[in-house]
């Protein structure tokens, strides 16, 4: 059983897709629970495969006792098994979250959201933990998919920005396709350390340089890279507020980790770093991502979509960091994506259960919003400062190894960049916190109304508890970041 | 050079047919223009692989007989067979394409019964109107 808990950490989610309807047929409102309980048991999954990592190294898993060139492997090491509890964690915490959002918004198809869930956190696990590049496009197109439906759902105006993400994405994987392409002419292998192996000696050819554009180019895409990125705030904001909430903080950040796979696990690092100029033009595409997403964020009215441009930029961050290329800032990138994952969460959390309340994203309707639902705008305190980068946070540690590796490699502009997208941070987050304090009323009228506008209004637990829990996270991890890089991210940080 | 283009036509062909296919998904206004250029670049993928593993003269799929249980006696001369390699990857890619083309056409079909139209343009203006 424990031999086998890599396979089912794919495979429980998938089973429980296919089974999740038939539950249906019968009882509605069992479907919720079976998501719950497959979602908890694939992370109970991962934190042991994380231990045996911890204890034992890289695990290598063979489907069906293949030998790896030939056959398929899935091989978790420090980084993926990082990946992979926070994949299903932040997953279990939104399926527990999306049930009374998903009742308000989606009355009558639950079943077959629940469905599409699953199968999209399934792609997510898949592409984290497979070895094998065209299994790792498989696993994306599965993700993909199920994005796809997922936000075709949404409110008005969805189903044009799902499609304009169809376009996008699919040109996106196509170009990762043709990458593998040529990898496989020139190797004659799909297994990311055989091609590693073999790989070297062509690295000046032609065609490495074609298959590696066409890679980076097909996960800037995917990632939401700074020009690419115009899916994604149509298509994040539009979607159902459980769905924001699972695909905003992990389709980004998991492409984020294929990027590092591919530039450090396929290819050896000297490509990137000696032999191409990839790494210096990763550096000015994070610092033109980092302005232009956070200069975008300051202009919009809509929460949500302030949200999406804030993951724009954080998308940046972490591109330029893994382009600095210096062990000090590939810390500060893999720390990030990791903290930027259960930011985001927490703040899409929090957006949707003010969607719930009030039925308003405009950030005007954020009135009064501290006094009635004191919890709620708590946890979303917690996510600002963390975006920002105050200290017990997790995001300041983040950064921290960011700039200080930012400065070890000269690069001054980027620091420039991360310390100016900081302040507007701070600006923007504090117009909302200005807004929320705003109370209707003045002092005189208070004595008639007051009971009114003073009665706590919080969203109902099943969305406030995994919402909070969010914020707690962010907090915990900020406290014990050292363990977290001391046991796991030292290890995950590819040799420069 | 001209050899080198004619020995070649198959590359240069998939290299047409993806732009084509390219030009059809970022131009056109349609969406089903759309939907139809995205596959002509998905299928243009394919030609590519499978492209990758024609071998000239007198190949054969590779099927060994009596092969099994003599390991090393039956060395494959790598001449005579065409890659299946290619093959399978395309089979497996080709399912994900169908998916790809059906849940766009879905999305298509849902734009259509909001917005009764499939031109981009008069969509986004019936946006503007706040229809």
């Amino acid at each position: 059983m424990v031999a086998q808990t890599p396979i089912l950490i794919v495979v429980i989610p998938l089973i429980a897709a296919f089974i999740c309807p038939l539950i249906g047929l019968f009882r509605r409102g069992l479907c919720y629970f079976w998501m719950v309980l497959a979602l908890l048991v694939c992370t109970i999954a991962s934190i042991k495969t994380l231990y045996a990592v911890i204890d034992g190294g890289t695990i290598h898993y063979r489907l069906g006792g293949w030998p790896p060139p030939f056959g398929i492997e899935y091989v978790v090491d420090h980084l993926n098994a990082m990946m992979l509890i926070v994949i299903s964690v932040i997953s279990l915490i939104v399926a527990v979250y999306s049930k009374e959002s998903v009742e308000q918004e989606l009355p009558q198809r639950a079943v077959y959201f629940y469905t599409v869930f699953l199968l999209q956190v399934t792609g997510f696990l898949g592409i984290v933990i497979t070895g094998d590049l065209f299994n790792l496009y498989v696993f994306l197109e599965i993700a993909s998919l199920a994005g796809y439906a997922l936000i075709a759902i949404g409110e008005d105006g969805a189903p044009l920005a799902c499609f304009r993400y169809i376009v996008m994405g699919t040109i996106g994987a196509c170009f990762y396709l043709l990458g593998i392409g040529y990898i496989y002419i020139s190797t004659g292998s799909l297994n990311m350390a055989d091609v590693q192996e073999i790989l070297p000696g062509l690295y000046h050819s032609k065609v490495i340089v074609t298959a590696i554009a066409f890679l980076l180019a097909g996960l800037a895409v995917k990632m939401a890279l700074f020009p690419v990125h115009v899916w994604l705030p149509d298509a994040y904001t539009k979607a159902p507020s459980a769905v924001s909430a699972l695909v905003a903080p992990l389709m980004t950040k998991i492409s984020l980790y294929v990027m590092i796979r591919i530039l450090f696990s396929v290819f050896k690092p000297h490509l990137s770093i000696q032999v191409l100029p990839i790494t210096q033009i990763m550096v000015w595409a994070g610092f033109v991502a980092i302005c232009a997403g956070a200069i975008m964020a300051l202009a919009q009215k809509d929460f949500k979509r302030m949200l999406c441009y804030i993951v724009v930029a954080e998308v940046g961050y972490i591109v330029g960091g893994v382009g600095l290329a210096n062990t000090t800032a590939m810390k500060g990138a893999i720390l990030h994506i990791l903290n930027d994952a259960v930011m985001t969460a927490g703040l899409f959390t929090v957006a949707g259960i003010i969607m719930y309340k009030v039925k308003s994203r405009k950030l005007s309707d954020f009135k009064g919003l501290f006094r009635k639902m004191p919890f709620t705008m708590a946890a979303f305190v917690v996510g600002a400062l963390s975006i920002i980068g105050v200290p017990p946070t997790c995001g300041f540690f983040s950064k921290w190894y960011l700039i200080q590796g930012a400065v070890i490699a000269n690069q001054w502009a980027f620091v420039a960049a991360l310390l100016g997208s900081s302040l507007i941070n701070v600006i923007l987050f504090f117009r909302i916190i200005e807004i929320g304090y705003v109370f209707h009323d003045s002092h005189g009228e208070n004595t008639h109304n007051g009971d009114v506008t003073r009665r706590i209004e919080e969203a109902p637990f099943s969305m406030l508890i995994p919402t909070i829990a969010v914020a707690l996270a962010i907090i915990l991890i900020g406290f014990y970041n050292q363990t977290i890089l001391s046991k796991i991210i030292q290890f995950a940080v590819p040799k420069i | 050079m001209f050899d080198f283009i004619v020995g070649h036509y198959n590359y240069w062909m998939y290299i047409g047919l993806m732009m084509i296919g390219f030009y059809a998904m970022m131009a056109k206004r349609n969406l089903i223009k759309k939907i139809i250029g995205m596959n002509i670049f998905q299928s243009a993928i394919i030609f590519f692989y499978i492209s990758t593993s024609v071998k000239k003269g007198n190949v054969t799929v590779p099927i060994l007989e009596h092969a099994h249980g003599d390991h090393g006696t039956h060395a494959i001369d790598v001449m005579q067979y065409a890659n299946p390699l290619p093959h399978v990857l395309m089979l497996t890619a080709i399912v994900v394409m169908v998916a790809t083309l059906g849940v766009a056409l879905a999305v298509a079909i849902m734009v259509y019964r909001r917005y009764n139209t499939l031109e981009e343009d008069e969509i986004i203006l019936s946006m503007r109107r706040g229809g």
